[in-house]
């Protein structure tokens, strides 16, 4: 068996407070496999992000890791100095987020800040490094790549924006790609865009990404496994045709029909009562218990199970499959 | 999708009782408590400190009448025998001991103290209120009204900045003294004072309400009152002006240091409260007279004073600006 | 018969010129956006109209016109027959002032953070000295919130809680029309579900007519029963949900629906539309999407089609109805 690109290992987060200790990120397990899509979904406050910072090393203090691994190709990356740290990100783990602006600076031509990072990471010449930039520009599809090297962030529209920050998170050749939110901020012809661009490159590099959105619609269409959080746990993990077509866990079920796509025609749709608990105030057994049309008594007491083969498995003491049969 | 019992398939009418649960009313104390403001307190000890010594300050000079020793300027009081008396030595003439020792005219420096605190905690709250006061309603309009209002309002702020604030309330003291009546000069100074410190500080707490007004009048709140026909007045006092008060009650803080001191300045210039009302300033004016004949205490104990109060109340308006910060925290 | 809100020719303009001095210096002309050109549509009460567009289309320029938010550059709106702009008699400006509502985008900046809950959704009655007994626990009930929640402040709910306040100030004044401007699109999925209902559910009982702004396709056909599509500030279709999804007659509508991810279509290999919205300062000469056009033809570029009847919508399109959906419906 081939070791998987990214592998976390009951990954827990921390962020103590003067009322006590969140856990933004508990126990969390899975990995991603070589030119593998890992969607990770889940409402505001599911973990999703922090997971993703996490992996990076860009938790923002206090919060910090306070129990399991990361492991990038199988070498522990969760206990590196920020220096090694700063090295892995960029050269093995590329990043995009949600707001293209931020992650370019303003003052440099993209050419300059694509040329750059190539250097730090690569050992090329300063010739090697621009046809290395060019290449990636024209990649990623911007027109005539070779005349827009010098131009400046502000001069290109949001998608442009975003694609010359995909450019620059693969120019490094990256085993990794985590993508939060990339397409939020765009509109849906252009989210169109950029999904099945990112879709491509994985493919074709055999990059492994992980894809962290809470549009299940750019899920479905994007992603090849999918992870759905909910209140920092893992609720279920499974491939994509399963989670979206056959959901075990009632709160995946609930999400996919309260997506409005799914119940085009219908009069209403079907909600799921309540909110997600703030962290500081989980309920106790399973977190979704609360809102959940199956709760029985074992569900209040016993936090969820993990049923299942290892990369395939909901976090429900009832899932929806077993549910029927009883039925 | 897989079998659903009837009450999940429909979605029962939203109750919302379930997301209630969460929020438990505590009690207002409790709630006080648990701030983040009070908690960030309760964890700076600089905060805590000047906090106290400007309590301490603000009490002893409210109750100066019980906590002196005498009245400094009740003239039947004085003893000019008592003069230049030495702090806690015993005077030669009386025997009387006065432990933060007397200036020239026999008046014991710890009464003088008190009462001259006492003028420079009104001199300086009330200059600030007046200028906030200003500084609040220009900013607001200019905020809000734009145009020509904010032109008008902005670029005079902006002319009287490039001067400093001291020579502001210099000029501004000096034409009250050529426009008030000889006989009324000693009774107006205060509030000449006053008037004259808050005309040369507006200019700041107009430009931070400009600034937070014109970002809130844009906010979606403001538009739903202009929808339901709001006038711009009500809009400006009951939306607008309590969520521009936080960076203001910073600068207020601050501000009220930077009075005492201008005050002080001012009345040390020997153009502010005069000999028969004295601040602190007045009081470190006189003793400067005294500095190089020995009796140094005239001087010190007044300076002293001056420094620890301007210090602790600035001290403090640095804390609340951190804690009030959001980008800090 | 003409609806409850009747549009015809609304057009704004905005200057977004760099300011005077800067143009003089660097010799720039006026800069003029046209964020809304020409459109006209009726809304029949008791009906849901939904405008959708991407960014740049006009679509919220619009909602703050039909409200009095801003006043149009051209063409007139007209509520129960009454243009805003041009009444003079205020009893009437007022009635249809409480005729109207809107609920805004950002459940956290529209409601005023220092206002208790009961003082916010009672605003649209208590600023014109309205009868408030028991208003807001009654309204707090009916969008599934409890009586106790008026003497809470908005900082206690969570998004989607806030946004059932904000329906809940936008029916205290018993309107006819509410304009909804993207009122989800901040909202987790299982709560913009709530809050879809809600609005469904009120509409039922209140008999609300809805103008409802959106760029989600797939919330809008939830929504609505005429459906606008703008691009770049003009209507370039108008049909019913059904009409509309299973034969668009304007081929960006069938980008849009083409585009817009949908859940059973995991590995779906659709080549992505081509191209971004242009700059609306300089929009393309005729149909302003024929460089994004895969039917454009040389008519395209010259002639800008009219808007004309087409099934029983319309369309503004040269090759109107030749256009083909990519993925199976």
């Amino acid at each position: 068996m081939t070791t998987p690109v990214l592998e976390l290992k009951n990954l827990t987060v921390d962020i103590p407070t003067r009322f006590g200790t969140l856990r933004p990120v508990d126990d969390v397990s899975w990995s991603i496999d070589a030119g593998e899509i890992l969607g990770v979904v889940g409402e505001s406050g599911a973990g999703k992000s922090m997971t993703g910072n996490a992996v990076i090393g860009l938790l923002d203090s206090p919060a910090h890791i306070s129990g399991g691994q990361v492991l990038l190709e199988g070498e522990r990356i969760d206990r590196l100095k920020l220096s090694d740290m700063r090295r892995i990100r960029g050269k093995r783990i590329g990043m995009v987020f949600q707001d293209p602006l931020t992650s370019l600076n303003p003052l440099l031509t993209i050419g300059e800040q694509l040329s750059e990072t190539i250097l730090r990471h690569l050992d090329v010449s300063n010739a090697e490094a621009d046809a290395r930039a060019i290449r990636g520009l024209d990649e990623v599809g911007i027109p005539s790549a070779k005349n827009r090297m010098g131009a400046y962030p502000h001069e290109f529209s949001g998608g442009m924006r975003q694609r010359v920050v995909i450019a620059l998170a693969l120019c490094a050749e990256p085993t990794l790609l985590i993508a939060d939110e990339p397409t939020t901020a765009l509109d849906v012809s252009v989210q169109a865009q950029i999904t099945a661009l990112l879709k491509r490159l994985c493919r074709e590099r055999g990059m492994a990404a992980m894809l962290v959105t809470h549009d299940m619609g750019v899920i479905a269409e994007t992603a090849d496994r999918v992870a759905v959080m909910y209140a920092g746990r893992l609720a279920e993990i499974g491939p994509v045709s399963q989670i979206v077509g056959q959901p075990r866990h009632p709160y995946t079920d609930g999400l996919m029909a309260s997506t409005p796509a799914a119940s085009a025609g219908q009069a209403r749709l079907r909600q799921i009562p309540g909110a997600m608990p703030r962290l500081g105030k989980l309920p106790d057994g399973c977190a979704f218990h609360p809102r959940c049309p199956f709760v029985q008594d074992k569900c209040r007491h016993d936090p969820g199970p993990k049923v299942g083969i290892a990369d395939d498995r909901a976090a429900c003491w009832f899932p929806l499959d077993a549910q029927e049969d009883v039925a | 999708m897989s079998d659903l019992p009837d009450a999940a398939r429909q979605g029962p009418k939203p109750t919302g009782r379930l997301e209630e649960a969460e929020v438990v009313a505590p009690s207002r104390w409790k709630t006080i408590w648990d701030a983040d403001i009070s908690y960030s307190f309760r964890q700076s000890p600089v905060a805590m400190g000047a906090a106290f010594v400007t309590l301490v300050m603000v009490l002893a000079a409210v109750f100066a009448p019980l906590v002196a020793t005498t009245n400094p300027f009740d003239p039947s009081s004085l003893n000019l025998m008592n003069g230049f008396s030495a702090p806690g030595v015993p005077n030669a003439f009386t025997g009387e001991t006065f432990f933060l020792g007397t200036d020239d005219q026999g008046r014991d420096v710890w009464s003088t103290i008190l009462y001259g605190l006492r003028i420079s905690l009104f001199v300086g709250a009330m200059a600030v209120a007046f200028a906030m006061i200003l500084g609040i309603t220009l900013g607001l309009l200019a905020g809000y009204l734009g145009g020509w209002t904010e032109t008008i309002i902005m670029r005079v702020a902006d002319v009287q900045l490039t001067f400093p604030s001291i020579l502001v309330a210099l000029l501004i003291f000096g034409v009250a003294r050529g426009v008030i009546p000889i006989e009324y000069r000693d009774q107006m100074a205060i509030w000449v004072l006053i008037i004259a410190i808050g005309l040369s500080d507006w200019v700041q707490f107009a430009r931070v309400v400009r600034g937070a007004t014109l970002v809130e009048k844009n906010k979606e709140y403001v538009q739903a009152a202009r929808l339901i026909g709001r006038k711009p007045g009500a809009i400006m006092l009951r939306h607008i002006l309590p969520n521009v008060l936080s960076p203001v009650l910073v600068i207020a803080t601050i501000s009220l240091a930077l009075a005492i001191i201008a005050e002080a300045t001012l009345s040390f210039l020997g153009v502010g409260a005069p000999p028969t009302q004295p601040s602190l300033g007045t009081l470190i004016r006189i003793g400067q007279d005294f500095l190089f004949s020995g009796e140094w205490w005239i001087l010190f104990f007044p300076a002293c004073t001056l420094l620890a109060l301007a210090l602790s109340v600035n001290l403090l308006g640095d804390w609340l600006r951190d804690a009030l910060n959001p980008r800090l925290r | 018969m003409t609806g409850l809100v009747s549009i015809k020719g609304l057009t704004r303009v905005f200057d977004v010129s760099k300011p005077w001095l800067n143009r003089m210096i660097e010799r720039l002309p006026k800069r003029m956006l046209t964020a809304v050109s020409d459109v006209s549509f009726d809304i029949p009460a008791k009906t849901t109209y939904a405008l959708v567009g991407e960014s740049g289309s006009g679509k919220s320029t619009i909602g703050k016109m039909v409200v009095g938010l801003l006043r149009p550059t051209e063409g007139n709106v007209e509520i129960d027959g009454i243009d805003l702009v041009t009444e003079t008699d205020p009893a009437i400006i007022d009635r249809i002032r409480t005729d109207i509502q809107m609920i805004f985008q950002d459940p956290f900046a529209s409601l005023n953070p220092r206002w208790r809950v009961r003082d916010i959704i009672t605003e649209p009655v208590s600023a014109r000295g309205g009868n408030i007994d028991g208003l807001a626990e009654k309204l707090l009930v009916q969008v599934g919130l409890a009586e106790e929640d008026a003497g809470k402040y908005p900082h206690q709910f969570s998004g989607g809680q806030r946004q059932r306040l904000c329906v809940a100030r936008a029916l205290a004044s018993e309107p006819k029309l509410i304009v909804c401007d993207e009122p989800t699109s901040a909202l987790d999925v299982s709560v913009q579900a709530q809050v879809l209902n809600l609005m469904s559910d009120l509409k039922e009982d209140h008999g609300l007519t809805y103008l409802f702004i959106s760029h989600d396709l797939t919330v809008v056909r939830h929504m609505a029963d005429t459906i606008g599509v703008l691009y770049l500030g003009r209507l370039v279709e108008e049909a019913s949900p059904t009409s509309l999804f299973n034969e668009p007659a304007h081929p960006y509508t069938a980008m849009l629906i083409d585009a817009a991810p949908r859940l059973d279509a995991f590995g779906r290999e659709v080549e992505p539309p081509e191209g971004e919205i242009p700059d609306p300062t300089d929009p393309p000469s005729g149909c302003a999407f024929h460089p994004r056009c895969p039917l454009a033809t040389d008519i395209c570029k010259a002639e800008r089609p009219k808007l004309t009847p087409h099934g029983a919508g319309r369309v503004a399109c040269h090759h109107a109805g030749q256009v083909r959906l990519k993925g199976a419906a």
